[in-house]
């Protein structure tokens, strides 16, 4: 209870020591996660994703300091930096705080690296319960940086109300551009190392991806004859998602970068889409939670030995595993009952 | 229930750029299962008291090659000490002179070590300090 109530009142090492203790599932985790619950809900999760390489702590470093700096309102910024771990040793290199050097020395920031610890898509099982921590302790904006993302690595859009996906010239082609995956989930499109060359055909690809999901007016030249497409009613509700341009080493882009994002935010509460997206957030989290809660009656529940012959049953080919878990979960194989 | 990995934070205080001995250290941590939060060159003692503390981590590994050994360890010591983080074990890469290592050890520091030092003596000796 006493730790409860100082990361309430925002004491940075309660708030640390809480951390550890929820990454690592300790019961006086989950019991400090339980007291602090009712106090979440009022922070604005901004996740930032894209491949290794893109810039994409640069770019939480340079939009943190925007909302220290340049902001009316001083918001009080936490940063949760998700790195790999190894799936050989389990250990890992947190590095994203070497481009996050400028954001030290100022009490109203709180970054945090984490290991993925074998989850696969792009966050760590503890990130949504960072959060909590984070968002009761006071903290306005809540960044959250995935791991280098590939393509399908889209986690973070079921737990930020905003998700950044940050590209860089030159790291693939238009059809990279409509394949499904990370670019569906994107709310606000960043093409970062704009002093790169080739970022005006990057943004191109990201731009006619977004025409093809979302039809709009448009005239165009065609066998030397001007043609005009119109656009089918649009539902004011649909958000588009704007493609912004930034160099994160110097900070050009960022103010705008933070426009899109407040915009975002307004066609949120506007929309209705803040609170669907808090249902199917904590839904999913839930759902999670209870998955693994089965998982471990179910092992609880079950003799080694009995668990043991089923799976040796499956090494000698005479189970198939979806007919194992028929005979772990019912007691009998479907050909015995029929 | 996870067990509980051993967080280290690798620094580098002072102004000369060499890190890649921090690099070294970093990756031998890493393959031994630990993680560990790189920080990169120039850091102030003030930095990596605020990184420990955010990072929550049980160790600190300082490289220092520049001389300065002896204005920045303590300096450390007592940021981690008032931010109620004394507990932390404190080690020290570089170049080291011997007649300053018997001081160092007075102040705090939990192991040092020199050029040639080996990598699985430097894991050993964490998981040691840190039981």
């Amino acid at each position: 209870m006493p730790l409860t109530k100082s990361v309430l009142e925002g004491n940075r090492l309660s708030i640390s020591r809480l951390l550890t203790q929820v990454e690592n599932d300790l019961p006086e985790g989950r019991t400090a996660l339980a007291e602090l619950f009712p106090h979440t809900g009022k922070a604005h999760l901004i996740g930032v994703t894209g491949a290794p390489g893109t810039g994409k702590s640069s770019l939480v470093n340079q939009l943190t300091l925007y909302y220290r700096k340049q902001h009316a309102s001083r918001k009080k910024v936490a940063i949760i930096a998700v790195d790999p771990s190894s799936p050989f040793t389990g250990g890992a290199v947190l590095g994203d705080r070497v481009r996050m050097r400028d954001l030290s020395g100022d009490d109203g920031v709180f970054i945090r690296s984490m290991a993925s610890r074998g989850s696969v898509g792009g966050l760590a099982q503890m990130t949504a319960s960072f959060t909590q921590v984070f968002d009761a302790a006071g903290f306005d904006i809540i960044i959250i940086e995935t791991v280098g993302a590939g393509q399908s690595e889209v986690d973070i859009a079921r737990l930020a109300h905003t998700t950044i996906v940050v590209e860089a010239p030159g790291m693939g082609d238009d059809i990279q551009a409509i394949k499904a995956g990370i670019l569906e989930v994107a709310d606000v499109l960043v093409v970062n190392k704009a002093d790169r060359p080739g970022v005006e055909n990057t943004i191109r690809a990201l731009r006619t991806s977004l025409e093809l999901a979302h039809p709009t007016k448009r005239a165009f030249r065609h066998h030397g004859q001007t043609m005009s497409i119109d656009a089918p009613e649009i539902d004011v509700t649909i958000w588009i998602p704007p493609i912004n341009k930034t160099i994160s080493t110097d900070g050009t882009g960022i103010q705008e970068l933070a426009d899109s994002i407040a915009k975002h935010v307004a066609h949120l509460r506007q929309s209705g889409d803040w609170a669907l997206r808090d249902r199917a957030r904590l839904g999913s989290e839930l759902e999670a939670v209870l998955q693994e809660e089965l998982l471990n009656r179910f092992f609880e529940n079950i003799q080694k030995e009995k668990y043991n012959e089923v799976l040796e049953k499956v090494l000698h080919r005479n189970l198939s595993p979806y007919e194992a878990v028929n005979v772990l979960l019912n007691g009998r194989s479907k050909q015995e009952q029929a | 229930m996870t067990d509980k990995k051993i967080r280290v934070l690798v620094a580098k205080p002072g102004l000369d750029g060499h890190d890649r001995g921090a690099k070294v250290v970093a990756r031998a941590l890493r393959d031994a299962g630990m993680e560990v939060i790189y920080t990169g060159l120039r850091q102030t003692p003030e930095m990596i008291a605020e990184a420990a503390l955010q990072e929550d981590v049980d160790v600190v590994g300082l490289s220092i090659l520049s001389g300065a050994h002896m204005a920045l360890a303590p300096r450390i010591l007592e940021l981690l000490k008032a931010n109620g983080q004394a507990d932390i074990k404190v080690f020290i890469g570089g170049i080291v002179p011997d007649e300053d290592m018997p001081r160092l050890k007075e102040m705090g520091i939990t192991g040092i070590y020199g050029p040639g030092a080996s990598t699985e003596d430097i894991v050993k000796d964490i998981r040691e300090a840190i039981k």
